[in-house]
């Protein structure tokens, strides 16, 4: 084990991990994290906490997933290289597993031109495989980035960064899966599914690479809420593929949030047959009351006790 | 080369505002390459800021030169003559050119008529696109003779982000994903095992502007 964490736990005994995802307020709002705790907590077995996603300032990832230690769920903190530069990040890792924080997603994050900071200087002094690389290094050598300087105390992490089969060029993808494994990672949530046959295909190439056996996959999926979602997704969200038939599925049905629901859970039935994926990552975005009725649906509770 | 855009009038005029007598003053070099500082642009400025003057009713008085390249002294004090005379420089160089003339002639006012903004290629007549961010360590070879830190909006040395679709980058659609062109040029180099290797953290703070301002010292050619 190289954190101890719930997570870890569960996909080391070779269980089916369930995450989800929570955004922070923007703003220090308390009552929104234990809200959303509240809809998350006994549905799934740890949860991502984003950092200023698409750019958007939130509160810290850091600070939100103490708060969450603190109320009995278990986060997979965030952190994004846009923001920092590797002396932010190491200490910042310092002080989040000094708050009990024990998963750690790495990423690049999104542009900071989608957000309403436009006119921030953007870091990016690491990428999000430099950064998997910089973590091992704390948790394993116990020394700093290219450095022989001891860490005082012990990091433990358990290490997860995000790929995206949906993502051009298609046959880097793979190739790209295998330098995060090599720089460290123990598990990987994909961007969210729609094209099934596509993510299949991308799954191939990481078995024909052994790469399943390396790392733990959790399967990326959001629940449709309405055909305008679909549509607005397919057309300007880069690097998300919602295949027209599944758009058509949601845009003609009576009740498209329930028909949302219903193919969610289908995919998640589906992915669970699939050699080397290791659980399903659901991010159910500002829609959370709907986790436990997915979870429900898809054979998912109860959530195993492990610790 | 160094590209640069000649800046909005109003903002030229504005700063000229105190101004009576000026020289303006631009660069046979890089800013002529693209049509923003040379002796055409230095014209045709000019005459625009004469008449917009005039409108005003304030006249002004504008000189004109163009140095063969602002960015050396010894060209660039071939104007020394004519500096002496007016109130304040204009240039219409780079930001190298501007400095050059500020360093030489302390008591007059050097003023910048363009705003520098990238090394870059020319790709279609009236085109020029972003190629060289002079991160201060090159690594072409790794990469199919494309450029990650110049022209990925994220400086990835690993690959395409997430956003990278249909060879586009999300930040601008009409932008080339640097990552795909990378793939495609080694794939047709037969050279796709490259892209198997971590490169790693770069040392930006040695090597790069983050470093403070770079200095080339050749002794071999110093007299």
């Amino acid at each position: 084990m190289k954190a101890g964490s719930h997570l870890e736990t569960i996909l080391e005994k070779g269980l089916f991990a369930v995450t989800g995802e929570l955004g922070p307020p923007k703003g220090n709002n308390l009552e929104v994290i234990k809200k959303k705790v509240d809809l998350l907590r006994g549905y799934v077995d740890a949860v991502n906490v984003t950092d200023n996603q698409t750019a958007i300032v939130r509160m810290s990832s850091i600070a939100a997933s103490s708060h969450l230690v603190r109320m009995g769920l278990e986060p997979v903190m965030q952190m994004v290289t846009r923001d920092r530069n590797r002396i932010a990040i190491q200490s910042d890792i310092f002080g989040a597993t000094s708050l009990g924080i024990k998963n750690m997603l790495c990423l690049t994050g999104d542009h900071h031109t989608f957000g309403n900071q436009v006119d921030a200087k953007n870091v990016h002094d690491l990428d999000s495989v430099q950064l998997i690389d910089c973590v091992r290094t704390l948790r394993d050598k116990g020394t700093l980035l290219g450095g022989e300087e001891k860490i005082d105390g012990e990091i433990k992490l358990f290490i997860g960064a995000a790929e995206n089969p949906f993502g051009d060029p298609f046959e880097f993808r793979a190739i790209r899966l295998g330098k995060k494994v090599a720089a460290g990672v123990n598990f990987i949530q994909t961007q969210c599914i729609y094209d099934m046959n596509r993510f299949k295909e991308w799954m191939k190439m990481v078995r024909d690479r052994g790469l399943h056996e390396k790392v733990h996959i959790l399967a990326g999926v959001t629940p449709l809420k309405s055909g305008g979602m679909a549509r607005y997704m397919a057309k300007n969200v880069s690097g998300i593929i919602i295949p027209d038939e599944i758009i058509d599925r949601i845009v003609k049905a009576p009740k498209p949030a329930e028909e949302g629901i219903k193919f969610c859970v289908e995919q998640i039935q589906e992915l669970k047959e699939i050699e080397g994926v290791h659980g399903v990552h659901i991010m159910a975005i500002e829609w959370e009351q709907m986790i436990s009725r997915i979870t429900e649906m898809a054979g998912l509770l109860p959530r195993p006790n492990v610790d | 080369m160094i590209k640069a855009e000649l800046k909005p009038i109003d903002e030229i005029l504005t700063c000229l505002d105190p101004y009576n007598k000026i020289l303006l003053v631009g660069c046979g070099a890089c800013v002529t390459v693209c049509h923003a500082g040379g002796e055409k642009e230095v014209g045709l400025l000019a005459s625009g800021l004469r008449m917009a003057r005039k409108k005003m009713g304030k006249m002004i008085e504008v000189e004109e030169a163009t140095t063969a390249r602002q960015c050396e002294p010894e060209f660039a004090m071939e104007v020394t003559g004519t500096v002496e005379k007016v109130e304040a420089v204009l240039s219409i160089a780079c930001g190298v050119g501007v400095q050059t003339l500020a360093r030489h002639f302390s008591k007059t006012p050097i003023l910048p008529g363009v705003n520098t903004t990238f090394i870059g290629e020319t790709t279609a007549h009236g085109v020029w696109e972003e190629r060289c961010q002079a991160c201060g360590n090159c690594i072409l070879e790794k990469t199919g003779g494309i450029c990650p830190v110049a022209r990925c909006a994220k400086q990835l040395f690993n690959g395409p982000c997430g956003g990278s679709s249909k060879g586009k980058c999300e930040i601008k659609r009409e932008t080339d994903c640097a990552w795909q062109l990378i793939y495609d040029r080694l794939k047709a180099l037969g050279q796709l095992y490259r892209l198997e290797e971590i490169i790693p953290a770069k040392r930006w703070g040695v090597e790069s502007r983050d470093s403070g301002p770079r200095r080339i010292v050749r002794e071999d050619l110093k007299v």
